[in-house]
């Protein structure tokens, strides 16, 4: 019996070591393709369509990413991952990435040997209910019972909040979002709660999207973000800012359509250095000179991803909010590239 | 001449490495010793590699406060608990979908198999359909099918069906009244398990008297009577010391009274239903295992089908059976993992689930799950072996 214990426990092991030792961005380099974490469907975050293609600002995320190094958007291959796999996938480096709307919190930063790149979205945790409820605030869903995704900051929050407030709740966790929307549908549980982007994004999937809507309430800070492995500084910079970029170039007014004029004809020294004209080199991150101009190029700046995945040009329809620039009253601030 | 050549023999020294025990054994110790190296070398490597990782190691997480609610716990359980808390509660509910699966597959499945075989060709087409049927969906699908076709046709909470103010049913669950014990009450506990007590001197002393005058007793009656009538005259004389905590609508659900929730009553439907088909079928082999020539004897001597089942084929159809039987129940155990699908709270949705999500310690956590696991199914098939052994026939 102890045998297969160790056995057992060997061959998780095995997964853990058979890591990468070497520097992440040497292997991307070599395989040819960015492996990118994302969600098993969350829309607006990450999501295949009937084509097998996804879309979404956390695959922006990746496809900045592979801009930046390969110069070509299009080499990134996709890990649908549940809340549940998500670390260990990364972890163990079986991908190399993840943008997989999750929330920065001191535990993930500290203790799972990983780091986060910067936030691409600032969330908060609501609730989604049934509008013949007739309720008008979470503080009046004392005993009712909530479906959330297992594993996730939402567990605890939900927990938080409830007893601070002294008020009963019954949880009911399930693996996928995709489940936690079809019990919510079958009046399993009173109310959904998960960051608001994804109870928008959730509300789509049912089949009378009206019927249901999020209360005021925000109860808790999300700050969604990429995260890497720890003990990789180089592919740290690399992530962290290929979302600097976009948020610059949206700042500077450089859009995916105008990329190429401004490249051409601008004397702003600022979006000179930004598109790698002049100035700064992208060698000091192991990477073209051009890194900037593909991210902005193929991706497009953070407001395009932004409206394109969530905003006014998606179903979801979510307004800037937090997400704004600093400028605009927002929080979404990059430090400058010079 | 040959007892010169034999005393030659055995006095030459045989070399060691020539002695078949010697070579053995070394070989198996070495066998052992490159395992043991394995192992370490594996335990060792993953230690060395979470370190460089910064990745936390150890069972200290066990230890922290959990922070997270948890649907269904048999134990009392609340979010300042430990994480070591979450395992508990999980193995807990693994136990006791288990045990409910095992307990209904076990019936339905000896029903359907003596079913299959019975001589009524609508019964036995019946059966067969079930068999097929059940046997060949993927068991996830089964789940989910239940789980749905459970919660879609209950009304809601604030329409649900009921019986009186007592018992409610609705898609959040079966509510029943709960009994609270009263000061009395053990009295009437300690009459329940006296009349078991009773009951098998009764049997064995039934048995001892059949054996000797070939008189039968009333034993299964005579000892019915007996588990329901005795405590029950204990509670009536003792004051009734109970009372009935009723479900009571609040708000959005029921408080108080004891709640079955849906995602485990679809569970224990599923997988019994799932493992009866398997069951059946084992049951069937083991029946049409016992030689046909017993069956003809029994009705030779005069004994009626329905008898001669009970009393001569399915204690020889069990030595078949029973081993089939163990892998049914380790598979049922196995299976109840699937219950992260419909959000039934089990040690795999728990804790190998959120808590590992929250602590990030994977190997830890599912180290402990596997062996967990593992425990259970030894344990169940022990004490399938050691019923095995007692069912065997002693040949003369």
């Amino acid at each position: 019996m102890k045998i297969n214990a160790i056995i057992g426990l060997g061959a998780v092991a095995m997964f853990a070591a058979v890591a990468h030792a070497g520097p992440t961005l040497d292997a991307v380099k070599k395989k040819g393709f960015v492996q990118c974490g994302v969600s098993t469907g969350l829309p607006g975050f990450s999501v295949a369509d009937d084509t097998g293609t996804y879309t979404g600002i956390d695959v922006d995320m990746c496809r900045a990413v592979a801009a930046a190094i390969f110069g070509d958007a299009g080499k990134v291959k996709y890990s649908p991952l549940t809340a549940k796999e998500r670390f260990t996938a990364l972890q163990s480096g079986e991908i190399d990435m993840l943008p997989r709307n999750t929330t920065w919190t001191y535990t993930r930063d500290t203790s799972l040997g990983l780091n986060f790149t910067g936030v691409n979205y600032y969330d908060g945790q609501g609730f989604l209910v049934n509008k013949n409820l007739g309720v008008k605030s979470a503080l009046e869903m004392s005993g009712a019972s909530f479906c959330i995704q297992a594993g996730t900051t939402t567990e605890l929050n939900l927990a938080d909040y409830f007893r601070s407030n002294k008020m009963q709740y019954t949880p009911i966790t399930f693996d996928t979002s995709d489940q936690t929307i079809k019990a919510f549908e079958a009046g399993r549980c009173d109310a959904l709660t998960s960051d608001q982007s994804q109870l928008y994004a959730l509300r789509i999937k049912l089949a009378d999207p009206q019927s249901a809507m999020v209360l005021p309430e925000v109860i808790s800070k999300e700050p969604l973000g990429p995260v890497v492995r720890q003990g990789d500084d180089e592919w740290f910079n690399i992530v962290k800012w290929s979302l600097f970029a976009m948020v610059n170039a949206e700042e500077l007014g450089v859009t995916s359509a105008n990329v190429d004029e401004m490249k051409a004809t601008t004397t702003d020294p600022n979006v000179r250095r930004l598109l790698g004209i002049e100035g700064v080199k992208g060698s000091w991150m192991g990477l073209p000179d051009e890194w900037g101009y593909n991210i902005v190029k193929q991706v497009g700046n953070y407001g395009e991803a932004f409206e394109r995945n969530v905003g006014k040009g998606s179903p979801l329809g979510i307004s800037r909010g937090l997400n704004a620039l600093w400028s605009k009253g927002g929080l979404q601030y990059a430090p400058p590239v010079r | 001449m040959p007892s010169d050549n034999a005393k030659t023999l055995s006095q030459k020294k045989v070399p060691l490495w020539r002695q078949p025990a010697v070579r053995s054994i070394t070989f198996q110790v070495l066998l052992v010793l490159c395992i043991v190296a394995f192992g370490n070398f594996l335990l060792s490597n993953t230690l060395q590699n979470m370190e460089q990782r910064g990745i936390t190691t150890g069972f200290a997480f066990l230890s922290n406060e959990a922070g997270f609610g948890i649907l269904q716990s048999l134990i009392e359980y609340d979010e300042t608990h430990t994480y070591g808390r979450t395992f508990l509660v999980g193995l807990l509910n693994t136990l006791l979908v288990a045990v409910l699966g095992i307990f209904f597959a076990t019936f339905l499945g000896f029903f359907i198999g003596v079913a299959r075989l019975s001589h009524n060709w609508l019964v036995a087409r019946l059966a067969t359909a079930f068999i097929e049927i059940f046997r060949n969906i993927p068991l996830l699908l089964q789940i989910m099918f239940w789980y749905f076709a459970v919660l879609r046709p209950l009304p809601s909470p604030r329409q649900s069906l009921n019986v009186g103010d007592a018992v409610f049913l609705n898609n959040r669950g079966l509510f029943v009244p709960r009994p609270v014990a009263e000061d009395g009450f053990s009295l009437t506990v300690v009459a329940f398990f006296a009349a078991i007590v009773v009951m098998f001197f009764i049997a064995r002393w039934a048995r001892h008297r059949q054996d000797a005058t070939g008189q039968q007793f009333p034993t299964v009656s005579v000892g019915l009577a007996l588990i329901v009538g005795l405590p029950s005259l204990v509670f009536l004389f003792s004051g009734s010391p109970l009372h009935w905590d009723n479900p009571v609508l609040g708000g959005f659900n029921f408080s108080g009274g004891l709640e079955v929730i849906p995602e485990l009553a679809a569970l224990t439907l599923a997988l019994s239903i799932y493992t009866a088909a398997f069951i059946a079928e084992a049951v069937r082999s083991g029946i049409q295992s016992v030689s046909h020539g017993q069956t003809e004897a029994a009705y030779a001597l005069g004994l009626r089908p329905r008898v001669t089942l009970k009393l001569v084929i399915i204690p020889q159809a069990m030595r078949v059976i029973i081993p089939q039987l163990t892998s049914q129940y380790l598979n049922l155990v196995k299976n109840s993992s699937l219950a992260t699908a419909i959000g039934y709270p089990d040690l795999v949705n728990v804790f190998a689930g959120t808590t590992l999500n929250q602590t990030g310690q994977a190997v830890e956590v599912i180290a402990m799950t596997m062996g967990v696991y593992l425990m259970i199914s030894l344990v169940i098939s022990m004490f399938m072996n050691w019923y095995n052994k007692r069912k065997q026939l002693v040949e003369r």
